[in-house]
């Protein structure tokens, strides 16, 4: 089974990097279940004069035969302007690109916006879509294919990593 | 009872005929899908790409506008192509049958159906008889079921009342001859709603009452008492034809909703109403416009309902 960092030391490496780039344009979109998690706890150390919203990609998938629909607790929440606006796409883990291409596609019917960026705690190195993250925390290499998620537990956050034997 | 073949053993929707039949899991997953397209609905672009390159027919043998009209605009904001059939002018017209003009629109590609028939149980010998990856959604069939108008009645309750189990529903007017009535308490019973009163003269009441678990009244002033959901039903004209119900007068007088029944209810009691509405006739017009009227609601969350069941039908089953 892999080993990955702790998750809040991610979580704060990721933090600091958006504190370098922010500025008055600046909205912060997370991808549930995880984006939304991390979108969480940026939003008590950045503050309330950030856009926050929440984009879920479900209905933009590319995989309804294969997969089918995920009904999902927190769906896609936008409740500010984007047009013009430097977006930053929140997710916990990047794997094969696809979750990102469903979350652009849909976020491109709420407006146009300046610029798309992406931050992650976990790449997986696994493209399948020419999508790679602006800034990714951690690079995990030696990928086994295992299921990883971030899940929280009394307000704290930690990766769950379970072997699906692919 | 409806043949169970319209959810397979793993629990997947194939097709939507019926819903005696379905699982309480499987209504509140297309209650929980649609809570997410009625979101779509409020944004600026209404259209979402899950139905890509499918297409949907719409066959309705009787009259329809809200249904109809409905359900092509859920396939559209799924981005499906719509194809209306236009029953009187079609080749219906001139001898085919319906299962004919089935299978032509399925070798031109039609994917799910949507099918409203006078002869209950039309759309469940359609389903039978078409191959795996074409679905039958009923649109209505006689007085048998309209399975999309029970689920978006009890959806709307969900949304205005949250919890099942807590409700007294009263649902007035013909019973018995009421395809909306029978998918309404349908749903509702597996929903878990405690008490359910069907209230209207006794020749429009069904023979299998008992059977059903419902509380009879003939008289609207005890039947509506604490209620807290008013579900008002069309009165069918063509029944007055056979005798059934003596006058518009007189039907409006015994059992129209009148706003001095508001006071016998629970004070936040909400009225509900499939329309078309007989203003005047089933229901007072003041009434139909009151606060407590949730009607154009049920046409909204109808959108998001339509849109929740076509996508299930495609979807794999997770």
């Amino acid at each position: 089974m892999i080993k990955l960092p702790s998750a809040q030391d991610l979580i704060l490496k990721l933090e600091n990097q958006i504190k370098l780039i922010l500025d008055d344009s600046t909205c912060l979109i997370g991808i549930p279940t995880g984006g939304h998690l991390i979108i969480k706890q940026l939003c008590k150390n950045l503050g309330g004069d950030l856009n926050y919203g929440l984009i879920d990609g479900s209905f933009y998938r590319d995989d309804l035969d294969i997969s089918g629909v995920k009904i999902k607790e927190k769906t896609s929440n936008i409740n500010f302007d984007i047009e013009n606006k430097k977006i930053i796409l929140i997710d916990d883990v990047f794997y094969t690109g696809r979750t990102i291409r469903a979350a652009i596609n849909e976020l491109f019917d709420y407006g146009r916006p300046k610029e798309i960026l992406l931050f992650v705690l976990v790449d997986r190195v696994k493209n399948e879509l020419p999508i790679k993250p602006t800034y990714s925390a951690y690079e995990l290499n030696n990928d086994k294919g295992d299921y990883i998620n971030l899940v929280e537990e009394r307000n704290i956050l930690s990766f769950e990593v379970k072997n699906i034997g692919r | 009872m409806a043949d169970n073949f319209q959810v397979t053993k793993d629990g997947k929707l194939e097709h939507l005929l019926s819903i005696d039949g379905l699982s309480k899991e499987i209504i509140i997953d297309i209650f929980n899908m649609a809570e997410s397209f009625l979101k779509i609905g409020s944004r600026d672009v209404k259209k979402v790409p899950l139905l890509r390159g499918k297409t949907v027919c719409n066959l309705f043998f009787e009259n329809s506008t809200r249904t109809r009209t409905t359900f092509e605009i859920a396939a559209k904001r799924l981005s499906a192509d719509v194809i209306n059939l236009d029953i009187p002018t079609s080749s219906q017209s001139k001898g085919e049958s319906i299962l004919d003009t089935v299978n032509n629109l399925i070798a031109m590609g039609a994917d799910i159906f949507v099918i409203r028939h006078g002869i209950p149980k039309t759309p469940e010998i359609i389903a039978k008889a078409v191959n795996n990856d074409v679905h039958i959604i009923n649109g209505g069939d006689g007085n048998h079921a309209h399975p999309t108008q029970g689920l978006l009645d009890s959806f709307t309750i969900r949304r205005f009342k949250k919890e099942f189990s807590n409700l007294k529903v009263a649902v007035v007017g013909d019973i018995k001859h009421s395809r909306v009535a029978r998918s309404e308490v349908c749903a509702l019973s597996t929903l878990g709603v405690p008490e359910i009163r069907v209230i209207g003269p006794d020749n429009l009441m069904p023979d299998d009452l008992d059977h059903l678990n419902l509380i009879h009244f003939n008289d609207l002033n005890k039947g509506l008492k604490d209620v807290d959901v008013i579900m008002m039903l069309r009165l069918q004209k063509e029944r007055m034809e056979d005798g059934d119900i003596p006058s518009e007068e007189d039907y409006f007088k015994q059992f129209g909703l009148k706003r001095e029944h508001l006071r016998i209810a629970h004070p936040d009691a909400i009225i509900m109403h499939p329309g078309p509405i007989n203003r005047g006739i089933e229901i007072e017009s003041e009434v139909a416009d009151c606060k407590q009227s949730v009607i154009l609601s049920q046409v909204t969350f109808g959108i998001a309902i339509r849109m929740a069941v076509m996508t299930m039908l495609v979807s794999k089953k997770l």
